[in-house]
């Protein structure tokens, strides 16, 4: 009987037609309207008119906020990043050896379904002076704990803290799912050549965990580029501009200060910045990830 | 806990796992470890049972010197002040109406467009594919602009409509399901198709059965995202007591009672309270979806 190769195409748009409805409605026009909305003058309400690239010059002009908020979330994506990474690999092998280790990959999961706004709230309550951690300073060592998020200097390292805790479970549940998916053949033979702890976890299991950490690194700095509403609730960007994000910029200038066109603007750079980062990622990979063959 | 009964414990665990002969030779740093990794998880958590016990303290306790966990009364009028002044049940309402319908169309429309991507086979399907994936690269921050304009346009600002269809087309859904469906045997497919069955009836009798596990996984990490979102309801919802969420309810009610830190712990606790139950009630589902997702980039 000969094979007849039939394909499913008209099948296939059918079930394909409410998702790709959505998307190009919700999706697809909502970004070509944003990159078109950066170039007018659009107030909330009132005439539009075009405005050319006036709204990108105004980003960098004097009073602009924009500067700092880019600075800042610059700054605050190269200090999660990495300490996110390094802090949840460790603590995913550590976990890996205990015998509740289900238990505590849940517990660490917790901060991660919290509402952003609770943990802000809460931390702020933490980080408050003669708040708990202030007097638990006083009573055991008599000394006050400096005011983190009211000084312009600690401001951005309180709410650092603040990212780690909230996004150190989804990380660490990665790493955790892929170091049970470690080939155990490939770990025995390791060990019969005589590789130690250190050996093996340095040249076996770290390369063989790149696929989890390139996934891993492009998720949480694609999210921490987007950070809003920790700092939002925490500092409200101060003090001064110490914790302004570049989303929060988007998010003033457009609801606060009306102008949609000039929130257009900084949220159209920040997508083009993760755009690019994510590209350098996904062509740099070839260099340090290992795929199975 | 005595070290003996903890030493009895750690040989249990040798005598479960016979063959790991070099964990048992470690013994005591191993429990050294154990001890040392329960303090680091509790140490993790402060944040959330300092919540839970500030919650039922008055004000000037929360600030007592020396700290302590436990205050001199149980004040449950904490949370009875938190609902009369804050219409706290009807955020949850809110959020329950959200999430629960938004998280019906997410898996459905996930579920029609992984069935087109994960089981049909038809030309482009991969390079669609690709392009679909290429959209969960765009940041929401980007659409909101767009999206307050779209929703000024339809007339639809302060609506449940605004709250739940901008999000509810995103790729991940169909991706995360795809991941599942690619799995399944297309010959199982094709016996159905030969016995006469519509591609419908295939999809909704044979795949749906199946897919049940990652439909779960999928349907928990929607409800949580819708549950949790904050940044669109700030923007689309003008009366934040008749269709405000947890979220924005919380904001609003830390910005008119900020100094009363004992209300706010009340109010975080039933914030936080929904998501914590349902993870601890469903923590295998989004476990595994997760470790998908995150798999998946191999």
């Amino acid at each position: 009987m000969q094979r007849k190769k039939k394909t499913d195409s008209r099948a296939a748009l059918g079930f394909l037609t409410p998702s790709a409805v959505g998307m190009t409605l919700f999706i697809l026009l909502p970004t070509l309207l944003a990159i078109a909305t950066s170039f007018f003058n659009w107030p909330t309400y009132g005439d539009v008119t075009f405005a050319g690239l006036d709204n990108y010059k105004d980003l960098f002009a004097a009073g602009s906020q924009f500067p700092a908020a880019l600075i800042n979330t610059l700054l605050f994506t190269i200090i999660v990043v990495p300490l996110n990474l390094v802090l949840t690999i460790a603590t995913a092998f550590w976990v890996s050896t205990s015998r509740f280790s289900k238990l505590y990959r849940v517990l660490f999961f917790l901060p991660v379904v919290t509402p952003s706004v609770a943990t802000a709230v809460i931390w702020k309550l933490i980080y408050q002076p003669d708040g708990i951690l202030d007097s638990t300073l006083q009573s055991m060592f008599g000394i006050h704990m400096p005011n983190l998020l009211g000084d312009s200097s600690t401001a951005m390292l309180a709410v650092v803290v603040v990212i780690l805790w909230q996004g150190f479970g989804y990380n660490m549940l990665i790493f955790s799912a892929a170091i049970d998916q470690l080939p155990q053949d490939v770990l025995d033979a390791s060990m019969l050549d005589g590789a130690s702890g250190l050996t093996a976890l340095l040249k076996i299991k770290l390369p063989l965990l790149t696929p989890a950490i390139f996934f891993a690194s492009t998720v949480t700095m694609i999210s921490a580029f987007q950070m809003f509403s920790e700092p939002f609730v925490l500092t409200a960007g101060g003090p001064g501009t110490s914790t302004v994000t570049v989303v929060m910029n988007v998010y003033q200038t457009a609801f606060q200060g009306g102008e949609l066109g000039a929130a257009a603007a900084p949220a159209i750079i920040l997508f083009a910045l993760i755009l690019v980062v994510t590209m350098i990622q996904w062509l740099g990979q070839k260099k340090w990830v290992h795929y199975d063959q | 806990m005595t070290s003996n009964q903890t030493t009895s414990r750690a040989s249990a665990v040798s005598a479960e796992r016979p063959g790991k002969n070099a964990k048992a030779r470690f013994r005591p740093f191993r429990l050294v470890s154990e001890v040392l990794m329960a303090g680091v998880v509790l140490l993790f958590l402060f944040p959330i049972v300092f919540t839970f016990f500030s919650a039922f303290k008055s004000n000037g306790e929360i600030f007592a010197q020396p700290p302590s966990l436990f205050g001199a009364e149980f004040r449950w009028q904490n949370f009875v002040e938190v609902f009369e002044y804050t219409p706290f049940l009807r955020f949850i309402f809110n959020g329950l109406v959200v999430s629960i319908i938004g998280t019906v169309i997410v898996v459905a429309v996930s579920a029609l467009a992984a069935y087109s991507f994960g089981i049909l086979r038809w030309r482009g399907r991969d390079k669609f594919m690709l392009l679909y994936l290429a959209t969960m690269m765009i940041p929401q921050e980007v659409l909101v602009i767009p999206m307050f304009l779209l929703m000024q346009k339809l007339g639809w600002i302060n609506t449940w409509q605004a709250l739940i269809l901008p999000w509810a087309f995103g790729a991940f859904g169909a991706f995360l399901l795809r991941q599942f469906f690619v799995n399944i045997p297309y010959e199982l497919v094709e016996a159905s198709r030969m016995d006469g069955c519509s591609q419908w009836r295939t999809f909704s009798r044979i795949i749906l059965p199946l897919a049940k596990p990652s439909l779960a996984v999928l349907a928990v990490w929607t409800f949580i995202t819708f549950w949790n979102s904050f940044l669109w309801p700030l923007i689309v919802v003008n009366d934040v007591n008749e269709l405000g969420n947890v979220s924005l309810g919380l904001q609003t009610f830390f910005g008119e009672h900020g100094s009363s830190w004992n209300l706010v712990m009340a109010a975080s606790v039933i914030a936080i309270l929904p998501t914590l139950l349902l993870v601890v009630a469903l923590q295998k589902h989004l476990v595994k979806g997760i470790a998908t997702v995150g798999l998946a980039g191999r």
